[in-house]
């Protein structure tokens, strides 16, 4: 597992806050449905609006590596997983609703 | 498996009794819901289902859990003796834990569980397995998904889903409130719904199982009582099934000779159904110690089911008259089993004694006593119970026999546990008091299918065991004890003096023949001596005639001198 930086110096945390800031997301779609096309499009639309050059997006097939999906604990589909910054997230659908997925990303605190 | 044209086919549970009711399992290739309250047993039936497939029929299995992770289910299972843990390296089961946390979830839009089924694919295909449980997906999934629109229609896919992959499968679920499971699972499973029950009555629980539907396929569709213990489940199809049961002929003894001579000569039937009923302290447990002797001592197995006395008890009360029955617990020829009757209901009571009965395969059960189960009025269960108790002991061609504490007042004949009509043979003990003591008198009330004594005996409980005496009945009515002891010794001097009697009469009489027999002596004699005289004096008389012609010829001769000498008298004739 990775460490998280932000575990070991709390208080530090803030004049480092951009560089640590990085997120690391994962999507997992289950083969090319029109769900999984709308939602690879949606996320890539908001994260290069709200994320530009701090985020890593993987996007994962779970037909192609099904172990994946028992070891992540992905059920629906598709599930976007926000690792990194904590705490851990999964955000679920086609990400057609951006504003759900901007409060799944602890970009937007919830109304 | 057997398929047979008119049923369809079944996949064996191996769960004991289970596949009885279902006659041979669940439905082949087909889901099956199980549901129930919180702590029934469904996790262990869907569990029990999968571990005897791998491990009894080849089949491996799925386990999907949604609350609870492998290694809880390992440990859970590994008390009843499964071990999840080499079954999973064997490559017969795969256990796969799906974890559901709502407030991890933020839904974003369309979405459907395709993971689910990627991940119950992907395992199924890893040890081809042939059996699926789905471990109360409903609720997790209900609760971890916003959208229940989704939920309902992608388990219904599922199901579609896990039939057309073949694999048979137990979905389990909770029971909800006014239906069957909540979210009304069963209308999308609905090949076979079994019900469990964990109740309380009378502060105690038992657990039922209940076949609620069986699509194609006829099945029991009681409730049936079942156990779970060290050996898992087992359910137990014991409501009556009928009288179609073998009577045999053959005799056993009862271990008291007297009691077999007034059973028609030879104890009771094989298979035969006994009651021995009386009040406080009549001896019935020390009948029912004879019997299990004597058929330990055929090389017989005896089950004693004792609801009052622990087992060390009873053997040292029985050594007290004489019978040992140690020995053959330690030959394993005799089991105890030995309960309080509050221990478990009614129908638990029943299930334990089937179980042990199937396992220990007696010839010779013994229940001491009944009527410990009669707790408040429930009556007819008790009596439904022994009902199919005795069907069922009779179906084995095992000879039951069951004590029964009356009370004082009841009439004899009235058992306080109404079941004289399932009973063959009913031996009565009961108290006589007479002059002050109490002693114990047995009689046959009813014996089916043989002649029997009618007399009332006198039950004697020596340090040899049980004796039978006749009762005194003469003048003064039934007697028993020392009033028959005293009565005896009564009878014996008076017996002894009417021989002294006897005896004296003869001596007179041989004195009156000596006496008849002298006088007759004594006349015969007399007789003889006047005899002799008679005969004597006609003696003298025929010789004093014979003179008289001598003379008269001598006269002649001298009167006339010219006739030859009376010596040729003879010729002048």
């Amino acid at each position: 597992m990775r460490t998280n930086p932000t575990k070991h110096a709390p208080p530090k945390a803030k004049p480092r806050k951009a560089k640590l800031n990085r997120y690391f997301l994962r999507l997992y779609v289950a083969g090319q449905t029109p769900k999984s096309v709308l939602a690879i499009t949606n996320i890539k639309k908001i994260c290069e609006e709200n994320l530009k050059g701090r985020y890593v997006l993987d996007v994962i097939d779970i037909y192609q590596q099904p172990q994946l999906a028992q070891g992540k604990q992905i059920i629906a589909v598709p599930t976007l997983i926000k690792k990194l910054p904590p705490p851990l997230r999964r955000i679920i659908g086609d990400m057609s609703n951006t504003e759900r997925v901007l409060i799944g990303l602890d970009l937007q605190k919830k109304a | 498996m057997a398929k047979s044209r008119t049923q369809l086919p079944k996949s064996p549970t191996g769960i004991q009794g289970l596949d009885e009711i279902t006659g041979g399992g669940l439905p082949k290739g087909r889901p099956t819901l199980v549901c129930g309250s919180a702590g029934c047993g469904k996790t262990l039936l869907a569990m029990e289902f999968l571990v005897r497939g791998a491990t009894q029929f080849n089949e491996p299995g799925v386990f999907m859990a949604f609350e609870e992770t492998p290694k809880e289910l390992t440990q859970n299972v590994a008390s009843l003796g499964f071990d999840l843990k080499d079954l999973v390296a064997r490559k017969k089961i795969v256990l796969d834990f799906v974890y559901v946390e709502r407030t991890e979830i933020e839904a974003t839009g369309e979405y459907d569980l395709e993971g689910l089924f990627i991940r119950l694919g992907h395992a199924i295909a890893s040890i081809n397995a042939k059996r699926v449980v789905l471990d109360t997906p409903i609720e997790s999934l209900f609760s971890g998904f916003p959208n229940p629109f989704i939920v309902r229609a992608e388990l219904r896919r599922l199901f579609r889903w896990l039939k057309d992959k073949g694999v048979t499968a137990i979905i389990t679920g909770e029971h909800g409130e006014g239906t069957l499971t909540n979210q009304r699972l069963e209308e999308y499973v609905s090949d076979c719904v079994i019900v469990l029950d964990h109740r309380v009555s009378d502060q105690v629980s038992s657990r039922r199982l209940r076949v609620v539907k069986y699509r194609g396929s006829t099945h029991g569709t009681n409730e049936y009582p079942f156990l779970i213990d060290e050996n898992g489940i087992s359910v137990l199809p014991i409501t009556s099934l009928g009288l179609q049961q073998i009577a045999s002929t053959a005799r056993i003894s009862t271990g008291i000779a007297r009691l077999d001579a007034m059973l028609g000569g030879s104890g009771f039937y094989r298979g035969s159904s006994v009651l021995i009923s009386g009040t406080a302290g009549t001896g019935k447990t020390s009948l029912a110690a004879h019997f299990v002797d004597a058929a330990c001592r055929r090389g017989e197995r005896a089950l004693y089911f004792a609801f009052e006395e622990s087992p060390s008890q009873i053997m040292r009360n029985m050594r007290s008259i004489g019978i040992d029955l140690e020995p053959w617990v330690q030959k394993g020829l005799l089991l105890f089993q030995a309960n309080r009757p509050s221990f478990v209901g009614l129908e638990m009571h029943l299930a334990m004694i089937h179980k042990a009965i199937t396992a220990f395969k007696p010839q010779v059960v013994i229940v001491d006593p009944l009527n410990s189960f009669l707790i408040g009025g429930n009556e007819t269960e008790v009596k439904s119970m022994l009902m199919r108790l005795v069907d069922f002991l009779k179906m084995n061609q095992i000879t039951g026999m069951f004590t029964s504490l009356t009370s004082g007042g009841d009439a004899p004949g009235q058992s306080e546990v109404a079941i004289s009509s399932l009973i063959d043979s009913w031996l009565l003990l009961h108290d006589i008091e007479i002059g002050g003591e109490r002693n114990r008198g047995l009689y046959i009330l009813k014996s089916r299918g043989m002649a029997h004594s009618n007399q009332i005996r006198e039950f004697l409980l020596t340090d040899h065991g049980v004796e039978l005496r006749d009762v005194y009945v003469g003048a003064s009515g039934v007697l028993t004890g020392s009033a028959r002891l005293a009565q005896e010794a009564q009878e014996q001097a008076g017996k002894l003096a009417r021989q002294q009697e006897t005896e004296h009469r003869q001596l007179e009489l041989e004195r009156k023949r000596k006496a008849l027999e002298a006088q007759i002596a004594a006349m015969r004699a007399e007789f003889e001596a006047q005899e002799t005289e008679t005969l004597s004096i006609i003696g003298q008389e025929q010789v004093r005639g014979a003179q008289l012609a001598q003379e008269r010829v001598d006269m002649g001769l001298s009167r006339k001198a010219d006739t030859k000498p009376n010596k040729k008298k003879g010729d002048s004739k």
